[in-house]
């Protein structure tokens, strides 16, 4: 007769099975024989976060830094529902998570138990699947699907629910084998026939544009290394959305920068103007379209996309290609090298008059802004950071706001995993956790998390987590003491009636840096500030970065809601020549 | 229009709606039904009516009618969102009034009535072969099956005949002639 083993091992042979190494989690009632059983495993290590949101989000920084997928192990009740934020938000970004979670036994689900909570039925829209386990003939077999779910297609949480008796049952393990032919959700379904008719498109085309999104980072390095190739056979111009950022050098000069409604002039009037958009695993966000009836009126659409749904959703496009970015992007590098070997000498004629139009649109330089030598600019201190670093292979994360936006716009990237943040769901506090993720992940690298000084502060609890696994995370706050990008819209939109945007009281983050038993360092100048940076990167443990930065600066270039591409307001050089104030605003 | 203040796009032009039955096939496992129920709540799109049962005890599988109004857009949003459900085996889809396929709702019908007035109802719905399931001196209940609009009439017509409780199902669909769903 084969051993039998306990629900608790079993989730331990399939996570080993899996080679799953790290764990982010929180203990519980409802989980204690899981936890008890985390001693007989060495292979996998257990990172304890200090609320189940950040051990959500750090598994997510892990899953994106690394491309395997973040395992997450919290209690029942809350902590089920205080996981939720970060499962919704690696649904909305595609990231692959499995989380495990505890649950009242069988015989109490369904009266209101201690710490019983719906959790399959809390987390079914914000999970690509999740199951509650009620056999634990059925453990196995239901945790290795759910690392199946959570990788293939397009990639993305699930939750499995197992109640404690469950784990405290017995049943027989069968090693796992892994299928080599995925489940039918995965939907490599494209053909030779579309590829032609897309490198016939391609030929035809003397305005064209690739629009590249975070797809092509989830189809893992291979699909960024094609990306680069095909890009230099077209010779297209190459605008990508904040997800994708990394996935094409930000350096090149291919590289239009990102678009959409914080994307530089040159990219947003690129979208417009086109006569040919191909869309390589984005998913016309409304950030990136604006006005949808009048997105891009002249361009075909292809859209190359591994979830069919997230085809015509949004925009109806002309050439729909449903397959793994990486494995479209391979076949048409082969056939344009087979069948027109000439074509970049060729389409070099077509799109010069496009190229000499991109030129008039660069030389806006709509990124540009008015530095002081006074006050630190927080555009001035990303660009100073990214001088700094850009040397090492530095990780970067962020929270959510402007300080995000300005990160976005001028740190470039030039490899695929190194950009974490928060875009669909848009999470404040997604950063620092996911720093520490990022960092388990990638123990020698340098890991900023570019922060605001509100977003920080949801989540800053997770100091602690990094100083324990003395994780040298160094949170990097762009401190404006306002809610940045809250401000921005309130003085924009609502007569700079600032309501409830400033944040009185806020702590000293030096203080509290020493507080958690990490290293506080603040800059007030911009003399000092170079200084001051170095002194971040040098030091070996975690640092809180207080960056004093401009109250009052405004993120541009910004398409205004409602708007299409081609009207985006410009930074203030922009609207001192345009006398872009009161009525105009009203319009944004 | 007053102009927006909102960090959305304002929405665009509101297309044509049709009325589509939509069929899926599904693992008849705990939670199902509120998968595919969330999923069109969840994504704001409409059910007019829903039909499930288990329909192959052996392998599990239930079938899923559900009648939706939408946009040809959303309709097929519809069905590329249902496909991507795990437990969702196969979704296929027809324009309500399709010509090979056939519709049908079930109806109970409870009159109330002196016997004239039970026999002139029961002649209302002759069309629709209707059925005397239950039978009492002042009371009769019918089952009716028919379409949605000709049992709406139907009911209608009954109410001066003493119509007093109504139980309908939603729609049931299946192909003519030897096809079946793809």
């Amino acid at each position: 007769m084969s051993k039998l083993y306990s629900g608790a091992e079993i989730v331990f042979k399939c996570m080993e099975d899996q080679k799953v190494e790290f764990i982010f989690g929180y203990p519980g009632g409802a989980v204690l024989p899981i936890y008890d059983e985390l001693k007989n495993h060495d292979g996998i290590k257990h990172i304890l976060a200090r609320h189940e949101q950040g051990a959500g989000h750090a598994a997510e920084g892990y899953a994106r830094s690394c491309g395997k997928p973040g395992v997450v192990l919290v209690t029942s009740g809350p902590g089920a529902t205080n996981v939720v934020t970060a499962l919704t938000d690696a649904y909305m970004d595609s990231i692959p998570l499995v989380c495990i979670s505890g649950q009242v036994p069988t015989h109490l689900i369904g009266t209101d138990a201690f710490q019983e909570c719906d959790t399959t039925g809390i987390t079914r829209p914000c999970t690509k699947h999740n199951w509650l386990v009620k056999d634990v003939k059925d453990l196995a077999k239901t945790i290795h699907k759910a690392f199946e779910v959570a990788t293939t297609g397009r990639p993305g949480p699930v939750l499995v629910d197992i109640p404690k008796d469950i784990q405290f049952q017995k049943a027989k393990y069968t090693n796992f084998k892994k299928q080599k032919k995925l489940n039918g959700k995965s939907n490599n379904r494209f053909s030779q026939k579309d590829i032609d008719k897309l490198i016939d498109m391609m030929s035809k085309s003397n305005q064209p544009i690739f629009y590249t999104g975070g797809g092509v980072i989830n189809s893992g390095p291979k699909a960024s290394e094609k990306l680069r190739e095909l890009i230099s056979i077209t010779g297209f111009p190459i605008t990508s959305t904040l997800q994708g950022l990394g996935s094409y050098p930000g350096d090149d000069s291919q590289f239009l920068g990102m678009l959409g409604m914080h994307g530089t002039y040159e990219a947003n009037n690129a979208m417009h103007d086109c006569d040919l958009m191909i869309n390589i695993g984005a998913r016309f966000d409304d950030r990136i379209t604006g006005k949808i009836d009048e997105f891009s009126p002249k361009s075909k659409k292809v859209h190359i996309d591994i979830d069919p749904s997230s085809i015509n959703k949004n925009v109806k496009v002309d050439l729909p290609i449903v397959g793994d970015v990486s494995d479209v992007i391979s076949l048409l590098i082969k056939t344009i090298k087979k069948n027109k070997p000439n074509f970049l000498k060729s389409n070099k004629e077509n799109t010069s008059k496009w190229w000499e139009q991109i030129a008039k649109w660069r030389s806006v330089n709509s990124l540009n802004f008015i530095n002081s030598d006074k006050t630190i600019k927080p555009q001035f201190a990303i660009q100073r950071l990214y001088e700094l670093t850009k040397n090492k292979d530095t990780f970067i994360t962020t929270e959510v706001g402007q300080h995000q936006m300005w990160a976005a716009q001028h740190y470039k990237f030039d490899k695929p995993n190194r950009w974490m943040t928060s875009g669909g769901l848009g999470t404040m506090g997604y950063g620092l956790p996911a720093a520490v993720g990022v960092q388990i992940a990638h123990p020698d690298k340098l890991v900023v998390d570019i922060a605001g000084e509100a977003s920080v502060l949801m989540t800053m609890q997770e100091m602690s987590t990094a100083v324990q696994y003395s994780l040298p995370i160094k949170i990097f706050i762009l401190n404006n003491e306002y809610m940045g990008m809250v401000r921005q819209w309130q003085e924009l939109l609502h007569e700079k009636n600032y309501s409830e945007s400033y944040t009185a009281a806020l702590p000293d983050f030096v203080k509290l840096a020493e507080a958690y038993g990490c290293v506080g360092i603040r800059a007030k100048t911009p003399d000092e500030l170079d200084q001051k940076i170095q002194e971040m990167i040098d030091v070996k443990k975690p640092v809180i970065f207080d960056c004093l930065v401009d109250k009052e600066e405004n993120c541009f270039p910004m398409i205004p809601s409602g708007k299409p591409h081609n009207q985006m307001l410009l930074g203030p050089n922009d609207q001192k020549k345009n006398k872009i104030t009161g009525k105009g605003k009203t319009l944004v | 229009m007053a102009k927006s203040k909102s960090a959305y796009s304002d929405p665009g032009k509101k297309g044509k709606l049709d009325t589509h039955v939509i069929v899926v096939w599904v693992d008849n496992e705990a939670g199902v039904l509120a998968r595919v129920a969330g999923l069109f709540s969840g994504r704001g799109y409409n059910i007019e009516s829903l039909a499930v049962a288990e329909v192959d005890p052996k392998r599990g599988i239930s079938r899923i009618t559900i009648v939706t109004t939408g946009t040809p857009q959303v309709i097929e949003q519809i069905k590329l969102q249902l496909g991507k459900l795990v437990p969702v085996h196969k979704v296929a889809d027809f324009m309500r009034g399709d010509k090979k396929i056939i519709f049908k709702e079930m109806a109970l019908l409870k009159v109330v009535g002196n016997t004239s007035k039970r026999k002139k109802a029961l002649k209302v719905c002759k069309k629709f072969n209707p059925v005397v399931l239950d039978k009492t001196q002042k009371s009769v209940v019918l089952q009716i099956t028919a379409l949605r609009r000709e049992i709406d009439i139907i009911m209608g017509d009954l109410k001066k005949f003493g119509l007093v409780s109504v139980s309908r199902t939603g729609a049931v669909a299946m192909t003519r002639g030897s096809e079946i769903f793809k």
